[in-house]
């Protein structure tokens, strides 16, 4: 980090002095940076050293409007202060007010702190789903338009690049061809990656909606389904959404907050979510054959079989 | 002959080596918490060595009666890849499922016996 292009940067943002700097987390694509200024925390959210645009889902300037329209819409997003320009010599990015509150997925279903949060949590996703498939797309540029059959179809290709073929993957594929609800609710901003992991969570319940990079223009019953996907229920497997909350909390919170649901539509699209999630592992053998000596890596290409028998569950209910 | 401990004993001794001396002397938590994935690594090729190659027999097994036919693991999973994937085998049908569900369960033994979908399929007794 150039600390004195962030210095120049604090500048512009607050009055006052720039104190310690920490890499909160990041991959290769993007960095997470947290600094305050006088004491009031930010973070910074920038592409990463190769400064590569992302290969799906929005830039990161484009991330930054999405989050400001959705706030207009009564989502709990991070405020956002700054975007960064050319002139800030630190690529592309923005900064938002830090938000208090848990992140952790496996802290979130479990901290005793955030048992009276749970109760509310499944309704406030809702809610909070509600008001993003909401937003007026009109003025926000970089969503794609993507239909159910465009992501089936996606997905599919990227299990056929691996090498590997896998039974329980085809049965899917072939449930979602045979069972697919017929006529889709209206095309809506979709977050894309609405699940516990990207939520800030605190003693009143849902703080913040983050990540919001795989956003785009879609059935708004993909986020229902991806919430509820066993993966991000963190162990708590009898609790549906993201291991805290039950599926008719999610939906009467999605109601009273004006959507409407499509319960078929939205079991359709947890199918799709844990199929896509076990093709994301199968990408990960794929880097490892390249020569990624990561062992988490490697660890997460033998994460597959976990999402092998979610579908299962799914195809024999 | 090959002399023991087996390797099973060897990895053992290197997860535990990880987890109790150097998890504990690193400050940085990213290396810490990779230190803790190496860990689970080792630990997962313990589980495959005890398992991995019974594993493969009975599924090998299984494919025969189901398709009729003998190839090798690789080559029958594609088929039975095939074979649903044209609709010729429906995936419901009771002994596709059965084989599709043991066959899971035996990667899960390994790869992660504690996954909350893998104990529920255990608790279903399929």
């Amino acid at each position: 980090m150039n600390r004195a292009a962030l210095q120049r940067l604090a500048a512009r943002i607050a009055p006052g002095t720039l104190g310690e700097i920490v890499r909160l987390s990041g991959g290769a694509t993007q960095e997470l940076w947290r600094f305050d200024i006088d004491g009031a925390r930010y973070v910074l959210r920038r592409s990463g050293s190769g400064d590569q645009p992302p290969a799906i889902g929005v830039s990161l300037t484009e991330e930054a409007g999405l989050i400001v329209a959705a706030g207009k819409r009564g989502v709990p997003v991070p405020r956002v202060v700054h975007i960064l320009e050319a002139a800030d010599a630190l690529g592309a990015g923005f900064v938002m007010a830090y938000v208090e509150g848990e992140a952790l997925g496996a802290r979130i279903v479990k901290d005793p702190t955030l048992a009276h949060a749970r109760t509310m949590l499944a309704a406030q996703c809702g809610a909070a789903l509600a008001r993003i498939h909401s937003v007026d797309t009109d003025p926000l540029p970089g969503l794609i338009d993507q239909s159910p059959a465009d992501i089936v179809a996606q997905w599919h290709m990227a299990y056929r690049a691996g090498t590997i073929r896998r039974p329980v993957f085809e049965a899917a594929f072939w449930w979602l061809d045979t069972h697919h609800p017929g006529e889709t609710s209206p095309a809506r901003l979709v977050h894309g990656d609405f699940r516990n992991g990207n939520i800030m969570v605190g003693p009143e319940g849902l703080t913040a909606v983050l990540d919001w990079e795989l956003a785009h223009i879609g059935d708004p019953m993909e986020d229902l389904g991806w919430i509820c996907v066993n993966s991000w229920r963190f162990g708590r497997i009898g609790l549906p959404v993201g291991g805290f909350g039950t599926r008719e909390e999610l939906y009467a919170g999605y109601e009273a907050a004006g959507g409407c649901v499509d319960r078929a539509a939205a079991q359709w699209w947890e199918m799709l979510g844990t199929l896509r999630w076990g093709v994301m592992t199968t990408g990960s053998l794929a880097r490892v054959r390249d020569g990624d000596m990561s062992i988490e890596r490697a660890m997460i290409a033998r994460r597959t079989s976990e999402t092998e028998i979610d579908l299962l569950a799914m195809l024999a209910a | 002959m090959q002399d023991e401990p087996t390797p099973q004993d060897i990895l053992a001794r290197v997860a535990h080596f990880l987890r109790s001396e150097v998890m504990p002397a690193l400050s940085a938590p990213h290396v810490a918490f990779q230190a803790r994935v190496a860990a689970n690594a080792v630990d997962l090729v313990i589980r495959q060595l005890d398992l991995g190659a019974a594993g493969h027999i009975t599924e090998h097994a299984r494919l025969v009666e189901l398709l009729g036919r003998d190839d090798t693991l690789t080559a029958l999973n594609t088929v039975l890849a095939d074979r649903i994937a044209d609709g010729s085998l429906d995936p419901a049908d009771p002994a596709v499922v059965a084989h599709l569900t043991a066959t899971t369960c035996e990667k899960l033994a390994v790869d992660q016996p504690r996954y909350s979908g893998y104990r529920a399929a255990l608790d279903k007794d399929f």
